[in-house]
């Protein structure tokens, strides 16, 4: 798992609970219930460094807090993107806002993707439903530095047609040659010609090679179970696969322990960990 | 031109099957080809065939009421199709519909059945390999019964 090295660390200082103000410059709809927030920072000079996989704390002024993932570009861009669900209070309220209103950001926290322990490997990454935006980080670095590593893998698995994410972007990776591509839907209906099953059942045929590979995986912690199942049973080693944890959270910063999983804190030793070190927690059922 | 022998040793199905056996199987064989929005089986038709695919895509569906047509599994190459030729009444319990030019072999299962019953060593290879496949199917059904990326879209 790795951090940001050029961590700018808003809210870190001696009032680590402090966030800044970001305008939203843009919003997109990606579903019928998710959508991305494009945000700018006022203070001069801009950028928001960050890890693949890190998250931030997004406040609504007078609603609350919650977790959200970066989803954006890690290679210096300006904005800084969120794609979220909305679930319940806080992310509805947040759907509600416009462009040019404002959210209290604090950030980057969390462990990343290993995309250093990956250099001269293939990549192979899992995502499942919302899954697929904190990994989007990573396919944004691994074509930017794309002669660094082997085959860049991306197995999708969504609800229906209706709720893949980041079409666009999904069209313009699957026609580059040096990227592979498959998405599969749980069900589907209308015109769909692609895939429909699991996301699980699409890792026995995907090309990389189990000995030197880095697996990234995120989405629901069921789906994850057993996309781990059929990894292993391709013959990738435990500690070569890498999961992403959700647990709820309130300072962010490993100070109130809301998010404990094990003896660890979610906030601060994950979200992404590795399995091989991480699988007698992982899955037990009263955690 | 590759011969029905050398397609069936090659298809991950058969893999490390005896080429006695293989050889066995060419005699229920035949090269099929379906055009795309060809229907290569439907609901309650007696079930007949066994199919490898070689190249192409396959949808199985269902229809509901009011609902329409619900894709439920997808199909490529390298997979098997259809185990119903296998259980009385030998009917399908699903359509199954090619989306994509698709070539395969198919095996005639009256033909399939027999064999197996004469050489219980081959059958209990075929066998073997296809619990593992329902096995998997059973396994993936469920997880998609379980819904795990939640209710999002609006129906
Ligand atoms: C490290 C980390 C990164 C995250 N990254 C993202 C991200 O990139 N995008 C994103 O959309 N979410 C992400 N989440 C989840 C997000 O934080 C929660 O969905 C959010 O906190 C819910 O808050 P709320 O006030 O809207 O819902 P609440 O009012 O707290 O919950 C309302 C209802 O929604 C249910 N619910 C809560 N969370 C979820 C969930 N994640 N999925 C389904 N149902 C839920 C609850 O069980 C409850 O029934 C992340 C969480 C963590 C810990
Ligand atoms: S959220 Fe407070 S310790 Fe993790």
């Amino acid at each position: 798992m790795e951090t940001a090295q050029k961590n700018r660390g808003i809210g870190k200082s001696d009032e680590p609970m402090l966030t800044e103000p970001f305008s939203i410059r843009r919003i997109r709809k990606e579903t019928f219930d998710t959508f991305s927030l494009e945000l700018e920072s006022g203070r001069s000079g801009g950028g928001f460094a960050f890890s693949p996989g890190q998250f931030n704390m997004l406040y609504v002024y007078g609603i609350g807090e919650v977790p959200i993932s970066i989803s954006g570009d890690p290679t210096g861009k300006k904005v800084l993107i969120h794609t979220t669900r909305a679930v319940g209070t806080v992310t509805r309220a947040m759907w509600k806002l416009k462009a040019g209103d404002t959210l209290g950001i604090r950030g980057p926290y969390g462990t990343g993707w290993p995309v250093e322990k990956a250099v001269s490997n293939d990549i192979v990454i899992v995502a499942g439903g919302i899954g697929l935006a904190p990994l989007r980080p990573v396919i944004y670095h691994a074509l930017a530095n794309r002669d660094k590593y082997g085959k860049v893998v991306l197995l999708y698995g969504a609800r229906t047609p209706e709720d893949i994410l980041f079409w666009k972007e999904l069209e313009k990776w699957r026609s580059r040659f040096d990227m592979e591509i498959h998405i599969t839907v749980d069900r589907a209906t209308g015109n769909w010609r692609g895939n429909v099953g699991v996301v699980t059942n699409l890792i026995s045929r995907s090309p990389f090679d189990p000995r030197y590979c880095i697996a990234m995986v995120c989405g629901p912690e069921i789906m994850m179970r057993f996309t781990i199942l059929e990894l292993q049973k391709r013959g990738i080693s435990d500690e070569s696969i890498y999961i992403s944890m959700e647990r709820n959270m309130k300072c962010g910063i490993g100070l109130c322990g809301h998010c404990q999983l094990g003896s660890s804190f979610v906030c601060k030793d994950g979200p992404v960990y590795n399995y091989g070190q991480f699988k007698e927690i992982f899955g037990r059922r009263e955690m | 031109m590759e011969n029905l022998e050398s397609i069936l040793t090659e298809h991950p199905f058969l893999k490390d099957l005896d080429k006695k056996y293989i050889q066995l199987l060419v005699g229920c064989s035949s090269n099929v080809v379906f055009k795309t929005g060809d229907f290569i089986f439907r609901e309650g038709e007696p079930a007949d065939s066994f199919y490898f695919i070689r190249h192409g895509r396959v949808l199985i569906e269902t229809h509901i009421p009011h609902k329409g047509t619900i894709m439920i599994r997808s199909r490529e190459e390298g997979e098997i199709l259809g185990w119903s030729w296998l259980v009385p009444p030998f009917r399908w319990h699903f359509d199954a519909r090619a989306v994509e030019l698709t070539r395969a072999i198919a095996l005639d299962g009256k033909c399939l059945r027999e064999k197996c019953d004469e050489d219980h060593d081959l059958g209990y290879e075929i066998m073997k390999r296809l619990a593992l496949i329902i096995a998997e199917g059973l396994e993936a059904t469920r997880l998609q019964l379980m819904d795990v990326y939640g209710n999002s879209t609006k129906e």
